[in-house]
């Protein structure tokens, strides 16, 4: 059997250079004449693009990380020896020992890998991989039941839709199975615009056509002769790899007329999206299918019964649809066994931020924060604390440690105050300030706005306006209350889900790190120190030996002190250069939270009631808010 | 500003585009409605160009109408605001979208009643502004001046260049009144300060209700020309002169008897003009025809 070594070829390991690693393999592989006993290919990813460009060696599985072109003359060596090459391997940084296979490696042992099973492992670019790891077998199967039992299979593997919502796929496909239409569509929503989210392009890039495959079987169980995908251009290579599965698809037979003597007819066709967060939505993203301008439209009419060019429609998440081969291949008793009593099956997760391992997992629902985080994740970075995650990203909530045990599925975030949203996962450590990740959020969502709800359009800037005076020392306690309240109606007056969820950073931050809040504007102090504004330089009398550079080299004149006696910063002068602090030898002068300096600065204006103010108390009785 | 709360719902509905359903129990003025309206108000005067002392909709404003309705005289939101500088390149009206409150309005009137779809949303986020493709001058675009979008707009964004500091809204008159264009009698108010016409405002209890094409909108300014003729005038001496009615009449009618007499009818052709109703381009052919006996009629209504 010849040996196989695969270079993952995602767009993560590509960026780290994978493609000088594969064009260094063969060349090295042609020179010394191993071309045919060693079969070299790109493959899709493996998630853990941290440690990329990986390559995996098969049949063994070694699984090499960080490998540079550098490393290849040795790397072939080792091939040709058929022996092990210890330094490219995953080196546990708890043990320190070195681990052979990619299951042994701690980030994949607590996963499971069903959608993503192929990726990292097939080459995306060749039907022909797909078909021999078993692809386009459950189409045989499908074909051969009656459209409302595929419905009703979907049903019972109770999947839910991964984009976002959570809605069952089978009751979606039931109600565009039932409504009438002289043509019926699916479309593929691989737009992605969550931040930080790369789970559809992963699955795009390292297995197109299970997703195909997906779409098939969507197609014959609402009656849909086409299908679309709507995917961002910012996603050249999953374009360019859909693109050609598209085309080795038909010319399997697999797309186009008549497809496995069926008697079912379905093509797909790539639609480009420019990129814009509301185009995910799906009303909006029919919209501009169809050459308008992408923004949402009132549901009911939902695009199940009224949707692309007004016909029955049924859009789906890229790895909703990725699910389908696995339920109609494992059946969906077995599916359904996955998971908890209401999310079945997987999820797949862009684990990122302050956490050792990041990258793409996908594991069971139900388990726990804590679980992904520490043992998948290797816990926090450099002995720091865990203090927050955040769950589906700018529309998600951030979550604290008192949630590290709560089972996640799509209804317990809810509850929480979070959403599973896409996927992403942002781990948050000690040294993040919760303010300043709720203004990062929003100064996101307050430009993708579609401009159509006064709510979403004006109310997220003026959130963002509070919270940005907040990071500057200049918020006062109303501004939580301001906060909470305009969330509350952002919420509750916007048409789509961007206007619905925009607030949730901020609410949900609100809601679980209060106390940080109120540190913010009652002390002006930052506990994360990351508040530029409400930091100062202090120096510490202890360690001050008076020696006077700081003194010497201050822009301003803000520091005092004679010979002998500890030198003191004035806080009203310091601009905050951060000279001092560099030119201190002996480590005595610290950026630290504030000390309250400018607080109370403007209690007045509470009490303070304008003339047209007296004038309405006095006409109505009411009071305004403010 | 239109969310209605629907028994059940978890939040707010829009009123104008959720259909009714059996059983449906619908709030218009709850607390809950009330509260999210001014917060809504709050919102848009915290962007908006608040120098209403000499906005031309002082006083016919949807925007102040609702702040006084729900009591919103001021906004906690003070922040950045837009602003833009106003478009005066069209003969016809304004756009001045510091004033715009993205209602929308314009484009929908502009793509289904006339058709022309100049307008649509341009940017996204709090940047979103409404306006022509490109931010366009209207004459590089589909525009046909028809000016609906003018009467739809709720704010001082989109006004009528005849009316700037022309009068305050509770100093204009408005008379109903028919289109002289064409046969089609579209109804219309006149905006009449002082005797004067100072512009159109739509009438929506006619036919074409409250729609008009450009020269119902805007074609008045001839009512005021000083070059109209407002006396019969006959020649004499190669000379116009002043004379009354009955004069003028008799001598018309002499002049048609003398010629019927002397060469017949086919002397004669008349053409109708198409600001003339159908009663009257009726009466015209009868007298044409019976009268002065003549097949030779015409009418201007190829434009
Ligand atoms: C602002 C916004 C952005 C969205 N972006 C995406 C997206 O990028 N991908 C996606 O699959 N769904 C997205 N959705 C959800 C879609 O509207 C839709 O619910 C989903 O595609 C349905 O597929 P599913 O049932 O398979 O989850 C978004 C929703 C909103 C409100
Ligand atoms: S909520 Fe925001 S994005 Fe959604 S339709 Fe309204 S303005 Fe557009
Ligand atoms: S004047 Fe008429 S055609 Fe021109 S933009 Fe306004 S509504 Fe459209
Ligand atoms: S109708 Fe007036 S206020 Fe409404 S979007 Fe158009 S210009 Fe703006």
């Amino acid at each position: 059997m010849r040996r196989k070594v695969l270079v993952c070829g995602g767009t993560g390991c590509v960026s780290s250079r994978s493609r000088e690693v594969y064009d260094a393999l063969e060349s090295e592989l042609a020179g010394r004449g191993l071309g045919e006993q060693f079969e070299l290919k790109y493959t899709g990813c493996h998630g853990f693009c941290e440690q990329g460009p990986l390559v995996l060696v098969e049949p063994e599985g070694y699984f090499y990380c960080r490998v540079t072109k550098e490393h290849v003359a040795k790397l072939v060596d080792s091939l040709q020896e058929g022996s092990v090459y210890e330094d490219l391997l995953y080196k546990d940084p708890d043990t320190g020992n070195r681990v052979k296979t990619r299951n042994d490696v701690p980030f994949y042992q607590k996963q499971k890998r069903l959608v993503l099973k192929n990726c990292g492992l097939i080459n995306p670019e060749s039907i022909e991989d797909y078909l021999n790891a078993g692809g386009y077998r459950t189409l045989q199967k499908v074909f051969k039941m009656s459209p409302d039992a595929v419905i009703d299979e979907v049903k019972k593997a109770g999947l839910r839709g991964r984009g976002g919502g959570g809605f069952p796929t089978g009751l979606k496909w039931e109600y565009a199975r039932k409504a009438r239409g002289d043509k019926k569509y699916i479309i593929c929503n691989a737009d992605e615009g969550d931040p930080g989210a790369f789970m559809d392009r992963s699955i795009l890039e390292g297995d197109p056509h299970r997703v195909l495959e997906g779409m098939l079987t969507a197609g014959y169980a609402i009656g849909a002769g086409e299908g679309f995908v709507y995917i961002r251009a910012e996603y050249p290579l999953a374009v360019r790899r859909l693109d050609i599965a598209i085309k080795e698809a038909r010319e399997k037979g697999f797309l186009g007329e008549n497809i496995l003597g069926s008697g079912f007819n379905f093509d797909i066709h790539i639609k480009q999206g420019a990129g814009a967060f509301v185009c995910g939505e799906e009303t909006a993203l029919i919209e501009s299918i169809q050459g308008n301008r992408g923004m949402p439209r009132p549901r009911p009419p939902f695009p199940a019964v009224k949707g692309l060019w007004d016909r029955p429609t049924v859009v789906n998440n890229v790895e909703t649809l990725a699910n389908l081969p696995i339920i109609f291949d494992m059946g969906a008793e077995a599916y359904a066994a996955i998971g908890t009593e209401q999310s079945k099956g997987t999820k797949i997760f862009a684990l990122t931020g302050k956490i050792k391992n990041t990258g793409l997992v996908e594991v069971p629902m139900g388990i726990t924060l804590r679980e992904i985080i520490f043992d998948i994740g290797g816990g926090i970075p450099n002995g720091k604390k865990f203090k927050a995650v955040q769950i589906g990203g700018p529309s998600g909530g951030g979550l604290s440690a008192q949630h590290l045990d709560l089972p996640i599925d799509y209804d317990s975030l809810i509850d929480a105050g979070a959403m599973m949203g896409s996927g992403g996962l942002v781990v948050m450590d000690e040294d993040t300030c919760m303010v300043e990740l709720a203004r990062f959020f929003l100064s996101f969502t307050r430009m993708e706005a579609c401009g159509k709800c006064t709510p979403c359009r004006e109310g997220n800037t003026r959130l963002l306006e509070i919270l940005e005076r907040i990071v500057e020392g200049r918020g006062e306690l109303q501004d939580l209350d301001l906060l909470e309240s305009l969330g509350h109606t952002i919420i509750d007056t916007s048409l789509c889900g961007l206007g619905q969820s925009a607030p949730n950073p901020v609410l949900s931050a609100l809601k679980y790190f209060r106390p940080e809040y109120e540190m913010h504007v009652k002390n002006k102090l930052c506990p994360a120190g990351v508040c530029k504004a409400l930091l100062s330089y202090r120096i510490i009398e202890e360690k001050c030996k008076a020696c006077g550079l700081c003194l010497k080299h201050c822009p301003v004149g803000a520091i005092t002190g004679k010979k002998g006696e500890p030198h003191r910063i004035d806080p009203e002068m310091c601009k905050k250069c951060g000279e001092c602090l560099k030119k201190c030898p002996f480590g005595a002068i610290v950026l630290a939270g504030g000390d309250g300096f400018g607080q109370g600065q403007s209690d007045h204006k509470r009490n303070h009631v304008s003339r047209t103010q007296a004038l309405y108390n006095l006409k109505s009785g009411g009071r305004e808010r403010h | 500003m239109c969310v209605v709360e629907v028994k059940g719902a978890r939040k707010l509905m829009a009123a104008c585009a959720t259909p009714v359903s059996d059983g449906m129990e619908v709030l218009t003025e709850s607390d809950r409605v009330i509260n999210a309206r001014r917060e809504i108000l709050r919102l848009l005067i915290a962007n908006h160009d608040l120098r209403c002392l000499t906005c031309e909709r002082n006083g016919d404003c949807r925007l102040q109408d609702y702040c006084y309705r729900y009591k919103v005289e001021d906004t906690p939101y003070k922040g950045e605001v837009i602003e833009y500088p106003i478009d005066t390149n069209n003969p016809f009206f304004i756009r001045d979208y510091s004033k715009c409150i993205r209602c929308g309005k314009c484009v929908t009137v502009c793509a289904e009643i006339n058709g022309a779809y100049v307008y649509d949303f341009m940017h996204r986020g709090f940047e979103t502004k409404v306006t022509s493709a490109y931010d366009d001058t209207l004459q590089e675009t589909t525009c046909t001046f028809c000016g609906m979008c003018v009467n739809v707009c709720p704010v001082a964004a989109l006004v009528e260049k005849s009316t700037l500091w022309a009068g305050r809204p509770w100093e204009i008159k408005k008379v109903t009144t028919t289109c002289p264009y064409c046969g089609v009698g579209c109804q219309l108010k006149l905006k009449v300060k002082d005797n004067r016409i100072i512009g159109v405002a739509a009438d929506r209890s006619g036919p074409n209700l409250g729609d008009l094409c450009s020269k119902g909108q805007f074609g008045w300014d001839y009512v005021h020309s000083p070059d109209r003729l407002t006396d019969p005038l006959v020649k004499r001496n190669g000379k116009f002169i002043k004379v009354s009615w009955d004069e003028a009449l008799n001598y018309v009618a002499a002049r048609f008897k003398d010629i019927l007499n002397e060469w017949g009818g086919r002397a004669f052709a008349g053409l109708s003009s198409a600001k003339c109703t159908n009663e009257e381009n009726y009466l015209f052919q009868k007298f044409m025809r019976s009268i002065l006996q003549t097949n030779n009629i015409d009418h201007c209504a190829r434009l």
